[in-house]
């Protein structure tokens, strides 16, 4: 790990102009599961690292009206445990508790996961199929906007993710078939019902990142059971293939996991 | 160089560190507390786990400077003077090492499971919590029977994570 300045803030106010006095050089750490093994590698190296560990206000978990909301900072492990996102989502919980191991999941945050948008990470998928809004220091990005592709999102150069906003849905779960070394998704389908509206999203298989899933959805929307995607396929183009699977068996194994995931969201 | 002070098995210090000091490092070099192993330094083993504030993390994946003013527990911090804790004395009971070399991770994962599981665990469950913790030697199979036998212990000396 290349040497860094070291600043640890207390207000998103303070984080933000750290933020801004380093440009370039400076790089936010909330549970350091990604980026400190990013470091370590030598991948980043950046010259100021914002600890977002101390700034008030970033953790924690409320139901508003019709919504969840989740502070950036919320670990996954609090998300997992948390008997408010059990009764709202209890899919969200299950994908919490689904991530990594548990000393991951005692540090990382969803903040970090989204910001991050790994392919293969299993919040993203999330949010995208429960069209949630994530709320920075500036301003509110529909998640329909947030995820650009790999490793990309709409987040600008000191923008910070403040909470996520999740429609609470009629029905949602996650089916993740993980990578027994990684433990991040081959492929993971979360799908969630709300009203009329039925959202399928892919995590793992894509070469850009997490993606929408059309035909899946038209066929839950005419019948929401794991028996409406019977003969539906989804094609190969644009799917990652590597030595763990081939972009066809990952183009299999979404509707074998999309089916999964809408038994358990029926059965909840 | 920052200044970081925390609560480690009880007693308070203080160092002075490069802030791209990892927990692990701060532990066993600065206190010479070398229960803690690395083994991979890539997140992945848990040879590294210690508890802060009461929760397992990776003391590899862990800036020093990140856990100013939190209270650590090692595997130093377990036993009590010289009898070990419920914990340690099933893994020695039950065979649960052989080279040894990721005991002290393997346990401060297994005490922080009874902590949040209680101590009626079954074989799933205590499979399933040891995701993160890799062992090249046993096969697994007495580390299981120790976490399950150490949890019971841990009840019924009604203890929790000693030190702290
Ligand atoms: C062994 C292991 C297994 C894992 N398995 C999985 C898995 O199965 N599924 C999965 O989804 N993930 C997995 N992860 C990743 C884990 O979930 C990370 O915690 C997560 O991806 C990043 O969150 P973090 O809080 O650790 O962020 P950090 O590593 O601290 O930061 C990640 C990135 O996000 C930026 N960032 C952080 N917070 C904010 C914010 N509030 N606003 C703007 N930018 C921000 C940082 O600058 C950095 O670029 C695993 C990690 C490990 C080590
Ligand atoms: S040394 Fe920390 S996880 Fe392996
Ligand atoms: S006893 Fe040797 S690595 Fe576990």
């Amino acid at each position: 790990m290349y040497a860094f300045n070291y600043v640890s803030p207390k207000t998103v106010r303070q984080a933000a102009s750290a933020l801004a006095k380093a440009a370039d050089d400076g790089k936010l750490l909330a549970g350091g599961q990604t980026l400190l093994p990013t470091m370590k590698q030598r991948l980043a190296s950046p010259g100021v690292l914002i600890d977002l560990a101390k700034v008030d206000g970033l953790s924690g978990i409320e139901l508003k009206g019709r919504s969840l909301v989740i502070g950036a900072m919320t670990k996954h492990a609090d998300v997992a445990t948390s008997e408010v996102v059990k009764q709202a989502i209890p899919g969200l919980a299950a994908l919490a508790g689904e991530i990594g191991d548990p000393a991951v999941r005692n540090r990382g945050t969803i903040g970090g996961s989204i910001a991050n948008n790994d392919p293969a990470a299993d919040y993203p998928a999330a949010a995208l199929a429960l069209n949630a809004t994530i709320v920075t220091n500036k301003r509110k990005i529909p998640a329909d906007q947030f995820f650009t592709g790999l490793f990309e999102t709409a987040l600008e150069p000191g923008e910070i993710v403040v909470k996520v906003s999740f429609p609470i849905p009629s029905r949602a779960a996650y089916a993740k078939f993980r990578n027994p070394a990684s433990r991040y998704a081959m492929v993971g389908v979360f799908v969630a019902k709300r009203g009329g509206d039925v959202r399928v999203t892919v995590t793992g298989a894509g070469a850009s990142g997490v993606f929408r899933a059309p035909a899946l959805e038209e066929a839950l929307k005419k019948r929401f059971s794991p028996k409406s995607l019977e003969g539906v396929t989804v094609p190969a183009t644009g799917l990652n293939g590597d030595i763990h699977a081939s972009a066809d068996y990952r183009a299999h194994l979404i509707v074998v996991m999309a089916k999964r995931a809408v038994a358990a969201a029926i059965a909840k | 160089m920052a200044s970081v002070s925390m609560t480690v098995n009880g007693k308070s210090v203080t160092g002075n560190v490069d802030p791209r000091t990892l927990l692990v490092q701060f532990l066993r070099e600065n206190l010479r507390l070398t229960g803690t192993h690395v083994g991979c330094d890539t997140s992945q083993c848990g040879a590294c786990v210690v508890h802060v504030d009461g929760r397992a993390v990776k003391s590899c994946t862990t800036l020093a400077v990140s856990c100013d003013g939190a209270h650590v527990t090692t595997i130093e911090g377990l036993a009590n003077g010289t009898e070990l804790h419920p914990m340690q004395a099933a893994f020695r009971e039950h065979h649960g090492l052989q080279c040894g070399f990721c005991t002290p991770g393997m346990i401060m994962t297994a005490v922080d499971m009874v902590n949040r599981k209680g101590s009626n665990l079954d074989e799933h469950t205590i499979r399933e919590e040891l995701e993160g913790n890799i062992c090249r030697c046993t096969g697994y199979h007495n580390i299981v029977k120790a976490v399950a036998a150490g949890a019971q212990a841990m009840a019924s000396t009604g203890q929790k994570v000693a030190a702290e």
